[in-house]
């Protein structure tokens, strides 16, 4: 663990940059269909009306980082890419009806305007779409980072394509972001909200979901120490566990204080950062792995002239991109 | 149903349903703008009205559009893995530049859609030219990937892997120019003249609608000059495929024997067994003439090659020929159009000419989804072309028929679905278009 970066790792660091912005950004638009969908209380349609709002301007930028995430694997790690299609085949593929679903329906809902039992029923769509398609997210993630992923060695349909994602350990991934994106959203959520009455329910949702997530966080490490020993490994022996871990899990108790003092700002910056720390933690115990156990991110990468223009075209990409994001945050977000 | 046809035909569903959305994504931005700028220029508030309803239709598609073409993304690697292992690090790069360009696009959107009070007009104006730049630009980058699977350069072949990659030699392909002129005036063809057709509908009972005619002549301004001047690029696109692809040339125009002198076949039927193209109206010497510009050039037919490497004849040809023949239709009512405000007539008093672009109106898309069939069909049995075989690059997933038996069901139900809103919000008559005004504020309200 000495030697020092290359290139492939920058790039795939920035991959986990891009999934970072999709998790921070994205993930949250996907938690407020799950706020949609358990939507309850005098305020019902007013909450659902707040999660419109907020989500309505943003939701088709914040769902580029996908898109960023999957070009730039599919063009500086090829392999990769290939190994995780053909074994996720249909956890993935549930995941893009999901996506599609989401999509299509929140909109259809914006524009289904006079007729309420259509536009209640596109609702009901684009909620359940937004709370399904996290978990089928955290399955691959949860497959990948359990080693399961490479084929050698494995005859017979359920082998190949059913067993790497089907397990404990994977749902309990797909739980954790479930938890994880419903929890930025309350969050996200308070700080939106213009009256008081609204804040106070999405500091309880929020609150509800900080338990789900340490629930959910606690079942997936006793499934990973069984089921992904070697992200298990990762997560507790490597020397930057402890510190990792340390600093999550302040950003965590932060977010919680923050919420119960009612310092909405504060625990939407702390939230964010716990969260990210949950992604890169993930990163860091996959590393040198791309597709453990068998894919190296140096041996999965494309030649280095790939490699090079790449960065060259997210680092002017970023230099446009960073501005305009910045400018759309700031008409459509409160600071 | 073999997994590979069902990979095929999963692959050619989401594009032919795609390619919809895109198409509208590029043309109508440039619609919007148009409409709107006219307002800031005139003052009349009916430009603007016409931009709040294309503004709402864009939501519409633009969100289709967005999750579809997600899932082509993911579909290169879920159905074709072997193609992207080989071609990610060649070819990734416009994919890459795609990625930011369709970031631009989603920022400025709905920067566009929701920020009618929210920023200054002129900000407003420029958030809306972006969307339209960055749209075109998507799309270039997209259609530059698929030309390099058509006219793959920028490596070497080595034992069946390519080494010396160089990605910016692959970008610049030699089918890359002529392809991405192609798709990007049929973007603007087919969303003008669907927009025109529909306002010219309209027209017909009612030709004196002041909504109607502003819409027709922003409409007409977009798509007339695209389709008048497509047939010219769409001759470049043949002439690249005649010296690239001859394979695909012969089997779009139902060339079935090497011959000096060929001749241009209107319609017909090919027949792969009796090696012949029945029914077809001939041109002397017009293939050889079209493809090389020159009568007596010699034109490879399908003989030239061994049988295992010949595209689906019939389906080229019929798709060709009816690309060139509704693309004809267009450019020739484009030009009537354009002929007629040239001479600063009153196109609304032209009976006919309403009515020809009523007919007109699909014939864009149509064209379009035509020549993707071309274009895609024609290169088979090559993923890339004579580099990896469709069959090679498949999934070793099994079943496949079960994903593409489910998307082609979503996207049928979608498509119903968002034709059923376009109806409702944009082609309905606008009865009451000038009280209906403070839209930018409900829109804005998202619910």
């Amino acid at each position: 663990m000495t030697h020092s970066l290359t290139l492939p790792d920058v790039l795939a660091g920035l991959i986990v940059v891009a999934l970072n912005g999709y998790v921070l950004l994205g993930g949250a638009d996907f938690g407020g269909g799950v706020w949609d969908l358990l939507a309850s209380g005098p305020r019902r349609d007013r909450q659902r009306a707040l999660i419109a709002e907020a989500i309505g301007p943003i939701w088709e930028a914040n769902h580029v980082w996908l898109i960023i995430v999957i070009v730039l694997l599919f063009t500086c790690f090829p392999p990769a890419f290939a190994e995780l299609s053909i074994t996720l085949h249909i956890p993935l593929t549930l995941m893009l009806i999901g996506i599609v679903l989401r999509g299509s329906a929140f909109t259809f809902r914006a524009y289904h305007d006079g007729d309420g039992a259509t536009q209640l029923r596109w609702g009901r769509v684009f909620a359940i779409a937004s709370s399904v398609t996290p978990v089928l997210l955290g399955v691959c993630v949860g497959a990948l980072a359990s080693g399961a992923v490479p084929r050698e060695g494995k005859t017979g349909f359920t082998a190949v394509f059913v067993a790497p994602w089907l397990t404990p350990f994977c749902l309990g991934a797909g739980a954790l972001t479930l938890a994880l994106f419903a929890f930025l959203a309350a969050v996200y959520l308070t700080v939106e909200a213009r009256e008081v009455a609204l804040q106070e329910d999405f500091r309880r949702r929020a609150l509800g979901a900080a338990l789900a997530v340490f629930a959910a966080a606690a079942g997936t490490l006793a499934a990973a120490l069984r089921g992904a020993p070697l992200t298990a490994r990762g997560l507790t022996a490597m020397p930057w566990a402890l510190p990792l871990h340390v600093a999550t899990g302040t950003a965590a108790v932060a977010a919680i204080g923050a919420l119960w003092a009612r310092r909405y700002g504060l625990a939407r910056l702390t939230a964010g950062a716990q969260v990210s720390l949950i992604v890169w933690g993930w990163a860091l115990a996959l590393y040198p792995y791309i597709v453990p156990p068998t894919l190296t991110i140096a041996g999965a990468a494309a030649p280095e002239v790939t490699l090079t223009l790449v960065l060259w075209a997210v680092a002017g990409g970023a230099l446009a991109l960073f501005p305009s994001l910045v400018y759309l945050f700031r008409i459509f977000k409160r600071s | 149903m073999t997994d590979l046809l069902a990979a095929r035909l999963q692959m050619a569903v989401s594009l032919a349903f795609h390619i919809v959305f895109a198409v509208v994504g590029i043309g109508m931005p440039v619609l919007m703008i148009l409409a709107e700028r006219r307002w800031h220029q005139t003052g009349d508030r009916m430009f603007l009205e016409l931009a709040h309803r294309w503004a709402k239709g864009t939501a519409i598609l633009f969100a289709v559009g967005a999750v579809s073409g997600t899932v082509l993304s993911f579909e290169l690697g879920l159905l074709w893995p072997r193609f992207m292992e080989r071609a990610g690090a060649i070819i990734g790069m416009p994919f890459s530049l795609e990625g930011f360009a369709f970031f631009t696009e989603a920022i400025f959107l709905g920067v566009y859609l929701y920020g009618w009070n929210r920023v200054s007009p002129r900000a407003h104006l420029a958030a809306g030219g972006l969307v339209a730049v960055s749209g075109g630009l998507s799309g270039i980058f997209v259609v530059i990937a698929n030309a390099w699977m058509n006219a793959p350069t920028g490596f070497d072949l080595v034992d069946g892997r390519p080494v010396n990659i160089d990605p910016i030699a692959a970008m610049l392909n030699p089918a890359a120019f002529a392809q991405t002129l192609h798709m990007t005036l049929a973007a603007y063809a087919a969303t003008g003249f669907i927009v025109a057709g529909i306002h010219a509908l309209h027209l017909l009972p009612d030709p004196r609608s002041a909504f109607h005619r502003r819409a027709l002549a922003v409409a007409l301004l977009v798509g007339a000059p695209a389709a008048l001047v497509q047939p010219l690029s769409g001759d470049l696109c043949g002439r690249v495929v005649a010296r690239r692809q001859p394979a695909k040339l012969a089997a779009m125009e139902g060339q079935f024997r090497t011959e000096v002198g060929a001749p241009l076949r209107i319609g017909g039927w090919p027949d792969e067994r009796a090696g012949e193209t029945h029914y077809a109206i001939e041109i002397p010497k017009g293939l050889s003439l079209l493809a090389f510009h020159d009568p007596g050039a010699t034109v490879k037919g399908l003989d030239a090659f061994p049988r295992r490497d010949w595209p689906p004849v019939a389906v080229v040809h019929v798709a060709f020929q009816v690309m060139v023949g509704l693309g004809s239709v267009m450019a020739l009512v484009g030009a009537w159009a354009l002929a007629l405000m040239a001479c600063g007539r009153d196109l609304t008093t032209h009976r006919w000419l309403l009515r020809a672009l009523v007919v007109a109106a699909p014939m864009g898309f149509l064209c379009t989804e035509a020549g993707w069939i071309v274009t895609e069909v024609g290169r088979q049995p090559w993923v890339i072309y004579e580099v990896l075989r469709t069959a090679d690059a498949v999934t070793p997933m099994p079943g496949l028929v079960v994903p593409f038996t489910i998307f082609t069901l979503l996207y049928c139900f979608l498509g119903l679905i968002v034709a059923w809103l376009l109806y409702r919000h944009v082609l309905k008559s606008p009865a009451a278009a000038a009280e209906e005004m403070p839209v930018g504020a409900r829109s804005r309200e998202g619910v």
